[in-house]
């Protein structure tokens, strides 16, 4: 019982396939997952944007949109159709062949990296070797997308936006990477269902996810840094942002395509935060070993939703960056510690089983940080701002 | 030589073709990374997964990338009035016939040393980085050293700009 | 240390992303049109004309001076003037605006008419659900849609409509006192005009005399 509802897609999809002819069955299967996948992210990227725009509203001492719907439940869909029927204007010196194909890379690229993420048990669509590595191609891809989106559209200002949100995503893609190959040195493994697999022990009911290691928690802290500023997510949202005051990469698109910016957006946020549930929280494996009842796709979206929430907590709170803070921060702080981690982390592995090997651990890295954060504010990169007054 | 290798050949020479012989500096940019993007999927056509997706995760995210971040730094995204080919087109393209050859000798000599009907090797992640850190090291290190070479070179050239506005 | 000004942003915004479910001054929000906030005494958004009494042609106090008019920064106010006239509220008979018409999507609201009326004629309102969709007579009030009786100004603006009635009321005392004087004083020449044989001159040089028009009142009503 247990285990049909674990494995209830995966059920589903075999008794689907199984009305095909033999031949047909791996590409029909194939093609069912890719179906589910496409039509479930956008309805969970609905269903964000709600809880994004009442949660932010509550953090702000105000209520959300209330009348569209219930609760306004149905204001996503009135973004939709609103979306759809807004005239598409593209301008008249743009590009008109890169313009239409920047928002149709950005989706294509972002919709190829779940293929590798483990939803559930056996519930990957890709079983890869090198899963991981395929995401992070794909992730670069978008950076491309990003850049035609700002030069195709013959704006001064696009194409300054554009150039900003390339120089944030490739300079933050360094940490990404970094941190994700702690994770992988310890694993031995590219291979995302193996990462999940070498987390799901438990020990006295705790489980064995790398965030609760000093390496894997300091991992996380960065991996999480690096993944808002990928998504260009506040406080790092300064090509959005600059849409607000000025104009960003995606000013010059109107109706539908904006519309698939935004849902470029929100599924990138999506895998990436499956991917980082994969790598540090465990994937789909539950919590305490005495939970192991509940389906494990539940798990996994849950802590994908978890995620995101916390996105959106950060979204309320924090200001934005500047550019300059934005390059120092990643270059001058996060890749140094990203580094160092690497080196914890073959500490850990190397020390052997016990508690030196915690204390050493968490020394180093609780020192490092300490350093480093308190050079930053002395120098005033980092910290709060200083003013000078004339006398 | 089956039809995907065919379709996946044709995207490749269409992207090298492209990026030659459009006018628009960026437009050919953009149709070079078609052809990477050709070659990732070769790689892959042939099994070798790492290869392809660090040719996607190099040449697509971070040359291409840099290609047109140089276009767009140096001379802008103008046109050029008059034609892209230069006058001795056809000194050019005897050289490019010429080291096609070369090479389509080399590789077809190659081949016929080889069993045409072996089974491709499947080579894991794993044994890549067996390779490269028990055989390989040493070109492992002097590629990692020329490329912070490369980096502290790119951050003196750059900040002595910002001090020659000063 | 580094990052804990983060940590404690974080702790207030989930603070009060709790707190606006259980605790009103975490949620301020008014949903309007259901509910709305009382406007302020001092409220203004577009002028109206007062009127005393029941009837609204006969009470209205302006009396077309088209200082309004005049003083009125993007003009947005049109009066004629008319032909006859009405007694007003002390009596003396005044003009009257065949036509008083104010734009008000040009109106800004600077309450510079209400500031030069030496009648308390025009005062601001605090009707700001005014939109329509006709484009062109919508927005343009005339004579009959400005008039609103004084206990609407009363209930819009007590303090101040307690004032104006004060003041008012004073200075129709003061008129009818002076009216009664005058009377009195017309009486008493009448009767002495009566006793005394005089000639057919006496009768006109009383009359000039008795003369009941009220004087001025501007010089006592700017406070």
């Amino acid at each position: 019982m247990i285990e049909t509802a674990d494995q209830i897609f995966v059920l589903l999809k075999h008794w689907l396939v199984g009305f095909l002819p033999a031949t047909w069955q791996p590409v029909a299967g194939v093609v069912l997952s890719v179906v589910a996948i496409i039509a479930f992210f956008p309805a969970l990227f609905a269903l964000t944007v709600w809880i994004e725009r009442k949660g932010l509203g509550r953090m702000q001492n105000r209520i959300g949109p209330n009348r569209v719907g219930p609760l306004g439940i149905l204001q996503p869909v009135a973004d939709a159709i609103k979306s759809l029927i807004k005239e598409d204007i593209v301008p008249l010196s743009a590009d008109a062949a890169v313009h239409f194909l920047a928002p149709l890379l950005l989706v294509a690229a972002v919709f190829m990296g779940f293929a590798v993420l483990p939803m559930g048990r056996n519930m990957t669509l890709v079983n890869m070797d090198a899963g991981l590595l395929f995401y992070f191609a794909m992730g670069a891809s978008t950076e491309l997308a990003v850049f035609m989106a700002g030069w195709s559209s013959r704006n001064k200002y696009s194409l300054l936006g554009a150039m900003r949100a390339v120089a944030q995503m490739i300079s933050y893609e360094v940490p990404l990477l970094m941190s994700s190959v702690a994770v992988v040195m310890m694993t031995g493994s590219l291979s995302l269902t193996k990462i999940v697999a070498a987390q799901n022990h438990y020990t006295w009911g705790l489980p064995h996810w790398y965030i609760f290691t000093p390496w894997g928690f300091a991992g996380f802290v960065m991996y999480a840094i690096a993944t808002t500023a990928e998504t260009n997510r506040s406080p790092f949202d300064l090509p959005e942002g600059e849409s607000e005051l000025v104009a960003g990469y995606h000013t010059e698109y109107s109706g539908f395509k904006f519309a698939l910016f935004f849902l470029g957006e929100y599924l990138a946020m999506f895998s990436i935060s499956g991917l980082g549930a994969t790598l540090f929280l465990g994937g789909w494996s539950a919590p305490f070993s005495f939970l192991g009842w509940v389906p494990s796709w539940i798990w996994f979206f849950s802590k994908l939703m978890l995620s995101i929430c916390v996105f959106i907590w950060m979204r309320g709170t924090l200001p934005r960056l500047r550019q300059d803070q934005l390059m120092n921060f990643a270059w001058k702080f996060v890749l140094p510690l990203t580094l160092l981690n690497l080196l914890v982390a073959a500490l850990w592995r190397f020390l052997g089983e016990g508690w030196e090997r915690w204390v050493v651990c968490s020394a180093i890295l609780l020192l490092a940080y300490a350093f480093m954060g308190w050079e930053g504010m002395r120098r005033g990169h980092l910290g709060p701002r200083r003013y000078r007054y004339a006398e | 030589m089956s039809l995907v290798f065919y379709a996946i050949a044709g995207l490749t020479l269409a992207g090298a073709l492209a990026a030659v012989l459009l006018k628009n500096t960026v437009h050919c940019a953009l149709a070079l990374t078609v052809a990477f993007a050709g070659q990732a999927l070769l790689f892959l056509e042939l099994d070798a997964q790492f290869a392809g997706f660090a040719q996607i995760l190099v040449y697509i995210g971070a040359v291409a990338v840099l290609v047109v971040f140089a276009i767009l730094l140096t001379r802008g995204s103008e046109t050029p009035k008059d034609g892209v080919y230069s006058r001795n087109w056809l000194a050019g393209l005897v050289i490019a016939a010429g080291v096609f050859a070369v090479l389509g000798w080399a590789v077809l000599g190659s081949a016929r040393a080889l069993p045409h009907e072996t089974a491709a090797p499947t080579v894991t992640v794993l044994q890549i980085g067996n390779a490269l850190m028990s055989r390989y090291v040493l070109p492992l290190e002097i590629v990692a050293l020329l490329l912070t070479a490369a980096l502290i070179g790119a951050v003196i050239v750059a900040m002595h700009e910002k001090e020659g506005h000063k | 240390m580094l990052g804990e000004g983060i940590l404690r942003g974080l702790a207030e915004t989930a603070r009060n992303f709790a707190g606006s479910f259980v605790s009103a001054e975490r949620l301020t929000t008014v949903q309007y049109p259901e509910q709305r906030i009382a406007p302020m005494e001092a409220t203004r958004d577009f002028p109206f004309l007062v009127y005393d009494g029941a009837d609204w042609e006969a009470g209205l106090r302006c009396v077309a001076c088209q200082i309004c008019e005049k003083e009125c920064p993007p003009q947005c106010i049109y009066i004629e003037k008319s032909k006859d006239k009405k007694p007003d509220f002390t009596g003396k008979p005044q003009f009257y605006p065949a036509r008083f018409d104010i734009d008000i999507s040009v109106c800004m609201s600077c309450q510079i008419c209400v500031e030069v009326c030496p009648f308390e004629a025009i005062k601001m309102d605090t009707e700001f659900e005014l939109s329509t969709e006709d484009r062109f007579g919508g927005l343009l009030l005339n004579r009959e849609k400005l008039a609103k009786p004084n206990e609407h100004y009363h209930k819009i603006h007590p303090a101040e409509a307690a004032e104006v009635d004060a003041r008012l009321a004073g200075e129709k005392d003061k008129a009818d006192a002076k009216a009664k004087a005058a009377a009195e004083a017309a009486a008493a020449k009448a009767a002495a005009n009566v006793a005394a044989p005089a000639g057919p001159e006496a009768a006109p040089g009383g009359n000039a005399a008795g003369n009941p028009t009220a004087k001025p009142v501007e010089g006592e009503s700017r406070a």
